[in-house]
């Protein structure tokens, strides 16, 4: 495959900037059409936390799609990937703060430091924070190699964000069991198939 | 431990024994209203508590056997209401938490729709005189259905208010003359893999069937009810048809739904989520603000239906707020001990 260039990257670029913000557009209609239940809030805030880690995923497979698919292209868009996993990151806290907890600051500051699961999350939104104000490419000249290394904090993240998601469960793991099972399966191509850093030619199959 | 207890009942959950007395003019005056509003849209209209619902049209309710729609013409306002405002029926058959049809507060109401509740039959078993097999209509058959207006608290913190179609309880159990042995009744609900999806699941971790417990004076209590319907009709499926109890000062979830067998225990049944979590939930499961489910908090409620805007939180009240009926039930005993 031949790397997007020109006019077809930007193509591409607003193909998935669109997508990204797609789920956000439904969210909002289904506000409009009053379709979120009876309890529209925790709807809001599963939704937008699901998506969160979706995109998380899914950036976390630019990396192994790009070698066994030798989908190369797909790395210009992982930046993308990772923003739109903050964003929905965002807009799920916003919607737990604002909507769940109705701007209660005692109720607030309770729920952060008493409720483990929420920690948890708060923890791995943090760092997603920090990945997210340096994923420019000023910030990636600026840091160098300390770039890399902060970058793979995404791995941490991922594993705070899955506990995040086990604390709250009463009985069915069925969701959560898959995600764990997509991010093993990630893992374990790592294992299997170590990828060097800057290796855009592995051909290995 | 069969031992009968006056409660003392709070005047608002009455209904006021004019109100009761002159139901039936009451009814055709509430009818004549409704004929004046002219909306069209009330297909059931109940002011046996002294106050009137609707249920829109286009939302389905449901049809139990030929015996209990009869009876469900004859239904009765019951000793309890409370004045609060009806979650409505709407609300109350397309959010439910009942594991058998899906974990999704959704999914019984898209799993549940082809259960089948007729035939029905429950089983007595344990230290009573009179133990076997009946059929569901031969278990009713003497209970005059009454309407109860009950709170209903989940240990998820949100909370609805139903208007259920039941009995009392104590009066049913009774009837099987329970030994001076039979310290517990223990309820158990249906298996079948095949029609309750959420048994299917592999990745469930209740070990089915779903068993619940009270202890006998509980279940003796006058609030304590047998339930085969809410809003005036048959009970939809997946609210717990065709038999379901409701246990309004505990979390919702010991209030057992789909019930095949009832038995009278010497020693406390381990119910279902003290089996799976003995950390998080224990055998009473009384309503209590002041007992944090150990990863949330117990203290507030959300009253459904919420809004995006308004969650309708509010002060969750001992006991449910049934707290004048029920405290003495639980006196001396260390309420953060026995969760």
């Amino acid at each position: 495959m031949v790397l997007v260039s020109g006019k077809r990257h930007l193509l591409v670029w607003w193909g998935i900037f669109l997508l990204g913000l797609s789920p956000l557009a439904w969210l909002i209609y289904r506000i409009f059409l009053n379709d979120l239940g009876t309890d529209p809030v925790s709807t809001v805030v599963k939704i937008n936390g699901e998506w969160a880690i979706r995109f998380l995923w899914l950036t976390l497979f630019v990396t192994p799609l790009r070698v066994w698919f030798r989908w190369r292209w797909l790395v210009k868009y992982r930046r993308m990937f990772g923003l739109y996993a903050l964003f929905y990151a965002s807009t799920h806290l916003l919607a737990f703060i604002a909507l769940m907890l109705e701007w209660q600051w005692s109720q607030i500051y309770e729920e952060f430091l008493e409720r483990p699961y929420i920690s948890m999350g708060a923890a791995g939104y943090l760092l997603m924070l920090a990945l997210g104000v340096t994923s420019f490419k000023s910030a990636m000249k600026y840091m160098g190699r300390n770039w890399a290394r902060l970058h793979r904090l995404v791995y941490v993240i991922a594993i705070l964000v899955l506990v995040h998601y086990y604390w709250q469960i009463r009985s069915d793991y069925g969701e959560v069991l898959i995600y764990t099972g997509v991010l093993g399966l990630l893992f374990l191509a790592r294992v299997l198939n170590p990828i060097s850093r800057g290796d855009f030619r592995t051909d290995s199959r | 431990m069969l031992i009968k207890r006056t409660a003392s009942i709070r005047s608002s959950e009455i209904t006021p024994e004019d109100i009761y007395l002159n139901r039936r003019t009451f009814i055709g005056k509430s009818i004549g209203v409704a004929a004046l509003l002219n909306t069209g849209v009330l297909s059931s209209f109940s002011a046996i508590a002294g106050r009137p619902y609707e249920i829109d049209p286009d939302i389905p309710t449901y049809r139990g056997p030929g015996w209990l729609e009869k009876t469900l013409d004859n239904l009765q306002a019951g000793p309890f209401r409370t004045d609060e405002e009806l979650t409505p029926y709407l609300d109350v058959i397309r959010y439910n938490n009942f594991y058998e049809f899906g974990s999704d507060k959704q999914d019984p109401a898209k799993n549940a729709q082809a259960f089948k509740t007729d035939p029905w039959s429950v089983e007595i078993a344990g230290e009573a005189l009179k133990t076997g097999v009946f059929h569901l209509e031969d278990i009713l058959k003497p209970h005059a259905l009454e309407e109860r207006i009950y709170r209903l608290r989940c240990v998820e913190a949100w909370s609805m208010v139903v208007p259920w179609v039941g009995f009392s309880m104590g009066e049913l159990l009774k009837r099987f003359e329970p030994t001076s042995k039979a310290k517990y009744v223990e309820f158990t609900t249906l298996v079948d893999k095949e029609q309750m999806s959420g048994q299917a699941s592999a990745f469930s971790t209740i070990d089915w069937p779903y068993v619940e417990g009270l202890r006998m004076d509980e279940a003796m209590h006058p609030l304590s009810i047998f339930a085969v319907g809410l809003y005036g009709r048959a009970m939809p499926p997946q609210n717990g048809a065709p038999l379901r109890i409701v246990i309004p000062w505990k979390y919702g979830f010991k209030s057992i739904k789909s019930i095949v067998k009832i038995r009278f225990t010497e020693q406390a049944p381990v119910n279902t989520w003290q089996q799976i979590a003995p950390r998080e939930y224990g055998f009473y499961a009384n309503v209590n603000p002041a007992v944090d489910h150990p990863r949330w908090s117990q203290k507030l409620e959300r009253r459904l239906p919420s809004t995006l805007f308004d969650r309708n939180t509010m002060q969750t009240l001992p006991f449910n707020g049934y707290a004048e009926q029920v405290a003495q039930l639980y006196s001396g005993m260390d309420l953060t001990k026995w969760f």
